[in-house]
Parts: C-alpha cells; structure tokens; sequence
C-alpha cells in the first residue's frame, strides 16, 4: 500500500481493513492525531485529505486516494499561533484535531463569519468547552 | 521550621481530620489587583505543544514491546460468575495471558452492574485481546436487579449512612409561613466523557512498577496501589505529563491500571490497558441521578423561615453520596433547616465525582425552589435572594465572602430582562434567569515545590502534580515569576512525574491553584532571598535595600542595576534551590466560593426548543492568577452545565439495567454550535485569611448555577416550571401544558390569569 502523508511517500505493509488513524498513528508514529471514540462521532481525528476534513478513524487505509495532511503537517500554520494567543486549547486531546478542520476550512474561506465558523467545526467535539475560545482563533488566524 | 498541626481538609465537600506537617515560611500576601506577571492575561506556557500534537498523553506512550488488554464485562446488571473457563481465549494467535475473578483488583465474580470487568486477557494487539475477551466462556448466575432508588432507599439498600442535619424547628417555621412551596425535582445521570478515556501503562523494572496514567491525582494512585498491592510507595513511580480531561472521574487507580499490572507481571512486559469510548459510558462512572423533595416556608416580607429538602442520590453499585443537600443548607440564612440524604445502591454504572458533585444538582432544585418563593411572594428573585443573604456558614465565619458584589455585578445583566422579554413573539418567548453558586474549593496542604534557579537566570518550577488541562503550568509559572522577579518567559514549570518531584495536591474539588500556589509561591520566595543574599555579599549591600524586578537586582537608591544572572552565574553551572510548602486553612473559618449567573433564553412554544441565548457568569474565588485561563475555566463549566441542562442523559434499559446510549451520537454533548454568548466577570479579591495568596479553585463553581439559572429564564419567558433535567423538549411541552392548565383554572375561579 502506499500512503502520500505530509508531502512524504510511504510504502507499508498493512492489513486490508486498518484505519488511517491506526496506520498514522502506529505504524507512522504520527501520534498528533488522537483517537477519542474511534467510531466517527467526536472529531479528534480529523485529518485532510487532498484538503478535505476526514475523519481517519473511520476512514479506511487501503481506500485513501489523496494526499494526507496531519496535524503534524500544520505545525507552521498561522492557526497554531491564533489557538496559543486566543487560549483555544485546555486538555489538547481534541486540539490537533481542531486545528485541521479549521485550517480546511480558512483555505476555503479565508474569512469565515461566526455562522460560518460554526457550521464547519460542529463536527469537532471539545469537552472542556474552549468553543468561544475556538471561534475567537480562527475569527482572527491572520493575526 | 517543621510544624505539626491537626487540621480539616476537603474535597469536593468531604471532611477528614488529618495531622500535617506544615513548614510554611509566613509570606504577606501580594496586594489586590493585577502585579506584573500575576492577575494578568498569560496564554498557556505548554499551549504550543498541546496545539501542535506534539504534548505526549497516556494514549501516545508506546513502550517496546508492549502488550495490549481488553476487559470482558459483565453483559448482566447482577450476576455471578457460575464458571469461567479462561483456556479458549488463551489458545488464540497473540494471547500472552489471561486472568480472571480475584486475580486483578476490580476483577469480580459478583457483577454489580452491566460493565462490572470480571476478567481480562493480553495481546500482541488490541484486535487480539478483543477477540480472545469474546472466546472466554462464563456460565452466569443471574441475580435481582434493582434499579428503583426509591425502592432501595426503602429496602435499605445503601451505600452511606443516611446523612441528617437539622438546625432550628422546620415543621413549626412551616406551620407559622405566610407561604409554603413545595416540589420534587429530578437530576439525570450525565456522563464525563473525557475525550481521552480512562487508561493506563504499567511496566516493571525489576521491583519497581512504572504506571503510566491519565489521572488527577499522582500521588493518591502510588498510595492506593501500594496499598492494594502491599508494595512499598517508592517502589512505585506514576508518570502523567498530560492528560485529556478527567472533570473529577480520574481520581483513583481502578481495574484497568491494576490489570495492566498485573499482565505485565505475568508476561514480564509492559501491558496498556485502554478503555474504548463504549466502556467509558459502561463502566467509567457518572454524575449520578438525584430525587430531591423539596419545601421552602417564608414571611410575606421575603424572609426565608424554613427549608427542608429529602435527597435521595442514585448512587449506583459503588461511588459515594455526595452533598446534595450542601446549597439548601448553606446557601440562606434560614434558622430552620432539615435535610435527610440517602445513598441508594443500585444495580447501575458506579457514581463517579463529577464537577462540583451534588451541588451542581442540588442548586437546581434549591434555586429553582427560591424562584417558585419569589414568584408567590411576587418578590424579585434578585432581591429575595439579597434579603436572605448568610453571614457565616451554619455559625462559622467565612474566610471571605463576596456574593454580595457578585450581585452587585449581576444587576446589569438582571436589568436587560424587560428588553429580553419583549424580543418574545408568538411562537418564541424570551426570558431572564438567575441562580446563585455556593461551593468548596479553598484547598488545602500538604503540598509542596521546589523552585531552581540557574545561573543564566531561568527558573524551573518542580512539582509533581499533573496538569489536567486547566491551565497548571502556566499559573504556577506565574506565580513563581511574580515571586522572583523575573519575566514569565523565564520560568518553566515540570511536573507529571512522581520521580521528578516533590508531593503534590490532588486535582479535584478546586485545589489545584489554592493548593499548589501557595507552595510555588513559597519555594520562589525562599530562591529569591537566597539570591538576594548572595547579591548583598558581592555588591557589599544590606539586604533590606535589594529587591528583584523584571530580572534585574536592583537597590533601593538606584545605584545598582545587575542582571540576575550576574548575580547566580557567580555559581558557574551551578543552581540555587529554594523549597516551599502549602500552609494550613484558617481555622473555624470556611472556606467557600461564590457567584451567580444570570441567563437568557429563548422557548419555542410550539415545539418545546429551548436555546440558551446569553450567559453573565459573575464569580468571587478570591485572587485571580491568569485572567484569560480563567475566563476558558468559567465557559467551559458553563458549556458543560449546558450540556448537563438540555441535553445530556445516559439512559438505561429499564428491564435489563444496560446501557442504552453507548456512543457519542446517543449522548449528546454540547458542539461549538450550541454555544451562547458567555460574558464572564470576576471579584477578584484576595481572601486575606487564605494562605499567603489568597486564591479560590474555579475549576468547578461555573457549572453549579447553570441549569437552575436556565430553568428560571423559562419560567420567566413562559410560566413554565420545569422540574427534571435534561429539559428535553418533552419535559418542556409538559412544563408548558401543565402552565396553561394553571393558568385556566386559575381564570375559572375569576382570579386574574398569570401574565
């Protein structure tokens, strides 16, 4: 199988059936992407592919036909800077996943209303609560 | 010097008399109001890394060879294990081992409730483990289910002592009221769901067992296992750098952690035992349900004559029962109070702390009681509560109390109800809501820290406490930046580790910061004289006149200007270490939290829809370190309640006692759309009798105001009484049929009918 992760080519050996969250996760060691329910009702791991929010633990290996970013992936975007300075992140367990969906949805939409906002990251359950804190980011991603 | 002193401590609202050792250097609290790093806005200092995927929690430690295992789980909610027969599990691909009743802590043959873990197995996967848990045959003995509180209470069937407390003659305060109210309200059963779920890593290096936890509390899980293991404490180390949510259900060990111990003895390799998201809603705990009979008797003048609450708490199989009744009995001055609370067993998932537990229930039913008063009194809510305002906490003084300014604050949001109501029309009505919030959350010792210093001038702050997500690292470095002077960039926090660090609080009940603060604070103060005094030896100075500021040693006349680490490079490579230590709570005082919230929301009649529209959370708990974590504690709390208001409810089959609502889409948690405008205000004052900081918890006193305070919004908004929680629109059409039925009889007897 091969696997396009982060604009790095991976060949691996995976059973037909493994999720893209467990083959990110253990055979890639790209343990950003967390799993919190592992049957696609949370968010917390959202990755793009080909830029599209997906969710991995749902999302077979052997069926991704596009290229995988991550959170690891993300690490540079300007989203990161606007969840420290806007205190979007209490536990963090969600966060990564978080930051993927809102950097989807800034790529499209560079300037999202609230509404907006809201209906793009409806999908991303945080149980802390840092939803205001998550509007406010991703209001002000550009600094 | 070392002091030994007997002193109370709690936790979320339980007492123990405990001797401690105090060796507290007395420090003069910092004036009120922001300083230069302390009550000013910090983001998080481990924000980056969490943000960035980068922060390791339990979930991502991967150790070599690790092996996997899964918890078979009772499929009945009483049961007893007939025969077991571990051997087909055991002769599948990847199976290292399998154990079962008595062979782990938690593993049992007697099944309390649908979920109990009676065996477990380990695997080179999870897959495996899952597979072979499948193969292991049981012959169960089914036993009576018993999932009726009231019938428990009443056959005895208990998991405390019944908790009584009477001050003053009720019935005769009753008998002599102008008015009486009475209801019953009811609680659901919610769920933490923490999104990591409960797990944990265990590992032995010769004698020592290495626990790797998601958990709130460092030191209570190396004390409990020691204890349950009969292993000395230092032979066991628990590490926790970060954790994804606990909100009070990861305070203790339990069967997963004494699981992976115990396969990891067996098989000599480190063992994860993980819980899926479907065991975490069986088996992890829960807020547990409440019945709570309420009556309340007043003079027509508003004062408050009698309150008498019947609580019964739906414990579960195990768990404790906790305070319901604590609002009704210290929130007023009322000098006739009688509470009774009973702990019902039941065949159900175990009760579990739960932020703020029996108070967040408990002040639903008292505060929706006091609005039912103010409404037959025709009173306002605001100042009926003003006029029955306690001045000590069943006789003893507070440490600090400032509910008063909280109200004072409120007034502006109270104010905006008549333009709220008048946004109403014809299909949505629009209303105004408060409730008052009384909590614990003073913590208390033993707690300790260290504070190095090194020469190119940077602090690490040591403590063996856990960041649970609250924001811990970054308040401490802000207390300890404040202490020594220097910029908070300059101060890192380490922590997670019980080999790296001194003893640490728990973090529950609101102590983290009324705990640990203190201590950080003291072990910085005890760095900075060491700095100073080496600065008075090189520059030949008194100490008196030196003092640190922004990282420089500075004299009072201004003549010397030296960098601190000019000053600890004198060291070379060396450090200076300071140590600090929490001091005891005042004596006879109490130590509580205080606010109110005032809400907005919007019904539609038609359908039962309730929308919170807007949210004024005003809190005092005393001295606040970060501004902006603090705002993030006050709304996630508020988005919690929310949740726990409108829609969250784990319900269970009434004829088997399984659960029904397994997955997240069953249980509905509240999503970034379901979210009001939050506007969050602060006291902040320090409480002068608490510790050389003056610092509440705020972990937990959001949540407690929040359902009652929606609650009487929709009463405001449409007449309607709502008396259990969620307020699912069901309970809302009824609420608003049984108000219209009123209503008609009312006018039928010629009264006026309710506007």
């Amino acid at each position: 199988m091969r696997l396009s992760v982060n604009g790095g080519e991976h060949v691996l050996d995976t059973p037909v059936g493994t999720s893209l969250a467990h083959v990110l996760r253990e055979e890639l060691g790209l343990t950003g992407t967390k799993i919190a329910c592992n049957e696609g009702h949370c968010g917390a791991c959202t990755v793009q592919v080909d830029g599209v929010p997906r969710l991995s633990c749902i999302t077979l290996a052997h069926a991704v036909d596009g290229d995988v970013t991550t959170i690891e992936g993300l690490r540079e975007h300007p989203l990161v800077e606007a969840f420290v300075r806007a205190d979007a992140v209490q536990c963090g367990y969600c966060t990564p996943g978080q930051v993927v969906s809102a950097a989807a949805l800034v790529a499209a939409n560079p300037q999202p209303t609230r509404e907006e906002i809201r209906h793009a990251m409806a999908g991303n359950i945080c149980r802390c609560g840092t939803y205001p804190k998550i509007e406010e980011a991703i209001l002000s991603w550009q600094g | 010097m070392a002091r030994l002193i007997r002193t109370e401590k709690e936790v979320e609202g339980r007492f123990e008399e405990v001797w401690i050792v105090v060796e507290e250097d007395p420090l003069e609290q910092w004036p009120a109001g922001p300083l230069a790093v302390v009550g000013r806005p910090a983001p998080r200092k481990d924000g980056p890394e969490r943000i960035r995927g980068e922060a390791r929690y339990t979930a991502d430690i991967k150790l070599p060879g690790m092996l996997h295992a899964a918890v078979l789980r009772s499929p009945h909610a009483h049961a007893k294990v007939g025969r077991i027969d571990l051997a087909p599990a055991l002769a599948l691909p990847g199976v290292r081992a399998a154990i079962g009743p008595g062979e782990a802590n938690g593993l049992e043959e007697e099944a309390g409730f649908a979920g109990a873990p009676v065996a477990a197995v380990a695997a080179d996967s999870f897959a495996q483990a899952r597979a072979a848990v499948e193969a292991i045959e049981v012959d169960w003995e089914e036993l009576e289910v018993v999932l009726d509180p009231d019938a428990a209470v009443e056959r005895e069937l208990l998991t405390d002592e019944p908790r009584r407390s009477e001050r003053g003659d009720v019935e005769r305060a009753l008998v002599e009221a102008d008015v009486v109210v009475e209801a019953t309200y009811r609680t659901q059963t919610v769920l933490h769901n923490s999104l990591e779920t409960h797990q944990a890593v265990c590992e032995w290096l010769g004698d020592t067992l290495h626990v790797y936890i998601s958990t709130q509390f460092i030191w209570g899980i190396r004390q409990e296992i020691a204890e349950t293991l009969g292993l000395p404490e230092d032979k066991i180390r628990v590490v926790c750098e970060f954790m994804g949510g606990g909100f009070g259900s990861k305070n203790s060990p339990d069967e997963y952690t004494y699981v992976a111990a115990e396969l990891a003895k067996r098989t000599g390799r480190p063992v994860r035992c993980a819980l899926t998201r479907r065991e975490e809603h069986t088996s992890a705990g829960n807020r547990n349900a409440t019945i709570q009979r309420l009556r309340a008797g007043a003079r027509s003048d508003g004062t408050i004559v009698a309150l008498a609450g019947e609580f019964t708490n739906s414990v579960g199989w195990s768990g404790w029962s906790a305070p319901t009744e604590g609002p009704m009995r210290m929130l007023y001055a009322c000098d006739n109070v009688r509470t009774v609370t009973y702990g019902a067993q039941l065949n159900t998932p175990p009760m579990k702390a739960f932020r703020a537990p029996g108070f967040a229930e408990g002040t639903f039913g008292l505060e929706c009681l006091i609005d039912d008063l103010a409404a037959r009194l025709d009173v306002d809510p605001l100042e009926l509560r003003r006029r029955n305002y306690a001045d000590s906490n069943e006789g003893t003084p507070f440490s600090s109390k400032n509910l008063e300014e909280c109200y004072r604050l409120a007034e502006k949001h109270w104010e905006r109800r008549h333009e709220v109501r008048a946004g109403s029309d014809a299909v949505w009505k629009r209303g105004v809501g408060m409730a008052s919030q009384i909590w614990y959350g003073g913590g208390g010792p033993p707690s300790y820290a260290w504070v190095r210093l090194g020469s190119h001038g940077r602090a690490t702050v040591i403590t063996a406490m856990q960041d649970i997500g609250t924001g811990t690292r970054t308040a401490m470095a802000q207390i300890a930046a404040e202490e020594l002077g220097l910029p908070l960039e300059h101060v890192e926090v380490v922590l997670g580790d019980s080999d790296r660090g001194p003893y640490a609080s728990i973090s529950a009940g609101s102590s983290t910061t009324p705990s640990m603060g203190p201590a950080v604070r003291a072990a910085a103060a005890d760095t900075r004289r060491q700095v100073i005094e080496i600065a008075a030896q090189r520059y030949h100075l008194e100490e008196r006149v030196l003092d640190i500021r922004d990282g420089m040693v500075v004299s009072a006349d201004g003549n010397l200007s030296a960098p601190v680490e000019e000053v600890v490079g004198l060291l070379e490579e060396a450090q200076i270490l300071g140590k600090g230590a929490r001091g005891p709570n005042p004596t006879g005082m109490s130590v509580l939290t205080f606010g109110v919230h005032v809400v907005e929301v919007a019904v539609d009649v038609e359908t039962g829809e309730v929308r919170v529209e807007r949210v004024a959370a005003i809190h005092d708990v005393g001295r606040i370190v970060n501004p902006l974590g603090a705002s993030s504690q006050v709304e996630g709390g508020v988005i919690q309640g929310i949740g726990h208001t409108l829609s969250e409810a784990r319900l269970l089959d009434p004829e088997t006692g399984r659960v029904l609502t397994t997955s997240l889409d069953a249980y509905r948690m509240p999503t970034i759309a379901d979210v009001p405008e939050i506007a969050c205000e602060f006291v902040d004052r320090p409480d002068e009798h608490l510790t050389n900081l003056g610092s509440k918890g705020l972990g937990e006193p959001p949540i407690v105001p929040v359902a009652a305070a929606i609650a009487n919004a929709i009463r405001d908004a449409t007449g309607a009484e709502v008396h259990e929680l969620p307020i699912s629109r069901e309970e809302m059409l009824r609420a608003l049929r049984e108000a219209d039925a009123r209503a008609r009889e009312k006018e039928k007897r010629g009264a006026p009918a309710a506007v």
